[in-house]
C-alpha cells in the first residue's frame, strides 16, 4: 500500500490480547497458581511490554516505532526465562503464554515497519525474524519442559556447541573443507566439461541425458556404501558419491545454458567469422551463466547432503556424519543439533554466497535487473 | 514503362571512374524452405548483379524473401539451387575474411555488455588493441546520436536506441558489404531523416557497397544508386530501378520534392502494386 511517508499504517489490534493476560495465571510455585500482581518481576515486564505499545507513536518515524515496539516484545520473551530462572513452573501459565503469543503478534508488526524502512536496516528483518524463532523455540521448549532426547533448548545446543568445539571443527574440515569441497569441484567441473563435449559430439548428448535421469533416480544410501567399497573409508568415497550426486545437474544445466543463445545472436557471430570456441566464450558461456549458477546452487546443497550421508557407511573417527550416527547412539542429542546446526549454516552459507556471485556476475540477467 | 529501359552504355556519366567492379553476383539462386507442411518458395530464380560502390535498396511487401535474399549472400542460409559470388569467393570464403558488416532486423545486442563493448564486439574477435577499439566505437556511437551512453546496458535504451547501437556496430568495423536489414524501421520520422543523411555522408565518403532492405519508398529513393523491388510467393525480382541517371549522387532531404525523385517513387509504388495484386 502507498501512504504519505509520515503516517504509518494503524495497527492491527490482534497483539491486544495480551491484556486479557493478568486475568489467568502467570506462573506456578510449588503448586499454587501466582497472578500477575504476586510476581514483581513479570508485572514489571509486562508493564514494559504495554507501555511501548502506548507510546509508539511517541519516536514519530517508523524505525523508531519499530526500535520501541522491540523493546515490549524482548521484554515479553524475557519474562519467561527470567520466572524460569526464579524457580516458577510455567505449563499452567495461561496468562504469560497469551503475552508472549500477543507480542509475538507485535513482532510481526515490527517487521513489517522495519520492511518499510529504506537502507541496510531492511537486512535487520530476516535477522531478526530467525532471532525470534530461536527465542520462541527456547521458551517453548524450557517452559513446558520438552524431554531434552526430543528436543534440546537452543542455550544447551551452544553449551554443546562450546564444550565440542574442537570435535566440531575437526568434523567441519573433515567433511566441508575436504570432502564436499573436492568432491563438488571434481564432480561440477566434470559435468560442466562434458557437457561442453557433449555439445560438440551430439550423440554423446543423446545417450547422456536418459543416464542423467536414471542417475538422479539413483538413492545416495545405496551407493554411499558402494563407494565406500570401492574408494576406503577416508575423503575420496564422500568425493565420490558427490561427484555421482552432482555430475549430471551440472551436465543438464550447462547443456541446457549453451543451447539459450538466441538464432539472431548467433547469426551475427557467425557473420564475423568467428569461429566454435570464439563464440563459445563470447555468447554461449555468458548466456549459459544463469544455468550454470542453477546447476551450481542445486549442487552445493546435493553434496553437503552426499558427504553427510556416505559418512554414516565408514569413516575415520572425524565427520558430520560420523559424529551424528556416534552420537545420536550416545543420547547426546545437544551434540548431534550443534552438528546439524553447522551443517545447516554452512549450507546456507554456500548457497548464499553462490547466490550472491550471481546476482553480481549475472546483473544484466532480466531476474536481476533494475533500470 | 518507357523508363524502365536500361540506360546506354553512353549515357553513364562521364566521370573518369573505372568500369565498376562486381562485388556481389547472384545468378539463378532459389531457395525453398522445407516447413513442416508444405515448401515455402522463399526466393525463386534470382538474377542480381552489385557492382562495388552501389547501394542497393530492396523493396517488396512482407514474407517476399529480401531477408532470405542478404542472409543468403551473408552464408547465413544455403540456397537450394543458383550461385552466389561475393569479390569473386563463395560467400562462406567472403564471410571468413570478415567481408559482411550485417545490421539484423533485430539490434541483437549482447546484453551482458555495455553499449560500448557491444559495438567494441567485432573490433575485439579481429584483434584491433584495446586503444583503437575505444576510438572507433566513441565515433560511431556519435554518429549515430548516442555519445554518452557508452557505460549503459542495451536494456536501459529504447527500442530505436537499441538499433542505433547496432548500426553503430556494424559501422565501427568497416566492412566491405554492408547489409542492412529495415535498419531504421523502428525510428521516428526526424531520427530517420537525419541518419538517413548520415547513411548517404558516410556511404559517399567510403563507398563502401550497401544493400538496403526497407519498406520506406521514399527512403529507398533518397538512399539508393538502384532499387530492387520484389515480389512474393515465389518471392522474386520485379523491377530493377536506376536511380543514379536522374539524382544527383550527393543529396540533400530537399531533394525528395523534385519531379525526378517523384517519378521514381512513383514507379516503385507501381511496382510494388503489381507484386501485391498477387496476394489474392
Ligand atoms: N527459417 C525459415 N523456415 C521456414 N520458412 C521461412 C524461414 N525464414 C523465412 N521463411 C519464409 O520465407 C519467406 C520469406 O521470408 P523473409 O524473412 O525473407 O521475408 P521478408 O521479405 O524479409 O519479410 P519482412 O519484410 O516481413 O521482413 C516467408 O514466407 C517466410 O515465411
Ligand atoms: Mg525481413
Amino acid at each position: 500500500m502507498n501512504r504519505p511517508n509520515m503516517a504509518p499504517p494503524t495497527m492491527a489490534p490482534w497483539p491486544l490480547v495480551m491484556l486479557a493476560a493478568p486475568l489467568l495465571p502467570f506462573a506456578t510455585l510449588d503448586g499454587t497458581a501466582l497472578y500477575l500482581p504476586q510476581i514483581p518481576a513479570a508485572l514489571a515486564l509486562f508493564a514494559l511490554s504495554v507501555a511501548t505499545i502506548l507510546a509508539r507513536r511517541l519516536p514519530g518515524s517508523a524505525l523508531g516505532e519499530a526500535l520501541l515496539l522491540l523493546a515490549g516484545v524482548a521484554a515479553a520473551y524475557a519474562t519467561p526465562l527470567v520466572l524460569l530462572t526464579q524457580g516458577h513452573a510455567l505449563a499452567q501459565a495461561g496468562g504469560l503464554w497469551l503475552s508472549v503469543a500477543g507480542t509475538t503478534l507485535l513482532l510481526w508488526r515490527v517487521l513489517a515497519l522495519l520492511a518499510d524502512v529504506a537502507g541496510p536496516v531492511r537486512l535487520a528483518g530476516p535477522a531478526l525474524f530467525g532471532l525470534a524463532l530461536v527465542m520462541l523455540w527456547e521458551i517453548l521448549t524450557r517452559g513446558f519442559q520438552v524431554p531434552t532426547i526430543l528436543l534440546p533448548p537452543p542455550s544447551l545446543v551452544l553449551t554443546a556447541f562450546a564444550a565440542n568445539a574442537a570435535d566440531l571443527w575437526d568434523d567441519f574440515r573433515q567433511t566441508v573443507l575436504i570432502s564436499v569441497l573436492r568432491g563438488y569441484l571434481i564432480g561440477c567441473g566434470a559435468g560442466f566439461l562434458v557437457a561442453i563435449l557433449a555439445d560438440r559430439v551430439p550423440f554423446l548428448a543423446r545417450g547422456l541425458l536418459p543416464l542423467g535421469n536414471l542417475a538422479s533416480a539413483v538413492p545416495v544410501v545405496g551407493i554411499a556404501p558402494i563407494m565406500v567399497m570401492w574408494f576406503g573409508f577416508d575423503w575420496q568415497s564422500k568425493a565420490a558419491v558427490i561427484v555421482v550426486m552432482t555430475f549430471f545437474p551440472m551436465l543438464i544445466n550447462t547443456l541446457a545454458g549453451l543451447q539459450s543463445a538466441e538464432r539472431i545472436q548467433l547469426d551475427l557471430m557467425r557473420s564475423y567469422g568467428a569461429g566454435y570456441w570464439r563464440t563459445l566464450a563470447m555468447l554461449r558461456l555468458p548466456c549459459a551463466l544463469p544455468f550454470l549458477f542453477n546447476g551450481l546452487k542445486i549442487n552445493s546443497t546435493l553434496a553437503l547432503i552426499g558427504a553427510i550421508v556416505a559418512e554414516f557407511f565408514g569413516t575415520p573417527v572425524v565427520g558430520m556424519g560420523f559424529r551424528i550416527s556416534t552420537q545420536v547412539a550416545r543420547m547426546n542429542l545437544d551434540v548431534v543439533w550443534a552438528t546439524i546446526a553447522v551443517a545447516a549454516l554452512t549450507g546456507s552459507l554456500l548457497y548464499g554466497a553462490l547466490a550472491l556471485a550471481e546476482r553480481h556476475v549475472t546483473a544484466w540477467h532480466p531476474s536481476f535487473r533494475k533500470r | 514503362m518507357p523508363a524502365a529501359q536500361p540506360a546506354p552504355l553512353t549515357l553513364v556519366p562521364p566521370a573518369a571512374e573505372p568500369a565498376p567492379r562486381t562485388i556481389v553476383d547472384i545468378r539463378n539462386l532459389t531457395l525453398t524452405y522445407q516447413a513442416a507442411d508444405h515448401p515455402v518458395y522463399a526466393l525463386s530464380d534470382v538474377s542480381l548483379s552489385i557492382s562495388k560502390g552501389d547501394f542497393i535498396s530492396l523493396i517488396g511487401p512482407s514474407g517476399c524473401g529480401k531477408t532470405t535474399l542478404m542472409r543468403v549472400v551473408a552464408d547465413l542460409e544455403q540456397p537450394t539451387s543458383g550461385e552466389v559470388t561475393v569479390n569473386g569467393m563463395t560467400p562462406e570464403q567472403a564471410r571468413l575474411k570478415r567481408a559482411y558488416g550485417y545490421v539484423f532486423q533485430a539490434p541483437a545486442l549482447y546484453p551482458w555488455r555495455t553499449v560500448e563493448r557491444n559495438v567494441m564486439l567485432p573490433l575485439e574477435i579481429m584483434g584491433l588493441p584495446k586503444a583503437e577499439r575505444q576510438q572507433r566505437a566513441r565515433e560511431q556511437l556519435e554518429l549515430v546520436g548516442l555519445a554518452g551512453f557508452e557505460r549503459k546496458f542495451p536494456w536501459q535504451l529504447s527500442g530505436g536506441m537499441q538499433q542505433r547501437v547496432s548500426i553503430a556496430r556494424a559501422l565501427a568495423f568497416a566492412p566491405d558489404l554492408l547489409l542492412m536489414d529495415e535498419p531504421f524501421g523502428a525510428l521516428d520520422e526526424i531520427t530517420r531523416d537525419h541518419l538517413n543523411l548520415q547513411l548517404t555522408r558516410l556511404w559517399l565518403s567510403t563507398r563502401k557497397t550497401c544493400i538496403f532492405v526497407t519498406h520506406s519508398i521514399a527512403e529507398a529513393v533518397f538512399l539508393s544508386t538502384r532499387i530492387v523491388v520484389m515480389s512474393p510467393r515465389p518471392g522474386r525480382i520485379l523491377d530493377v530501378i536506376d536511380c543514379d541517371r536522374d539524382l544527383p549522387r550527393e543529396r540533400t532531404l530537399d531533394i525528395r520534392e523534385s519531379p525526378e525523385f517523384q517519378r521514381i517513387a512513383h514507379r516503385v509504388r507501381d511496382g510494388l502494386m503489381e507484386g501485391h495484386s498477387y496476394d489474392d
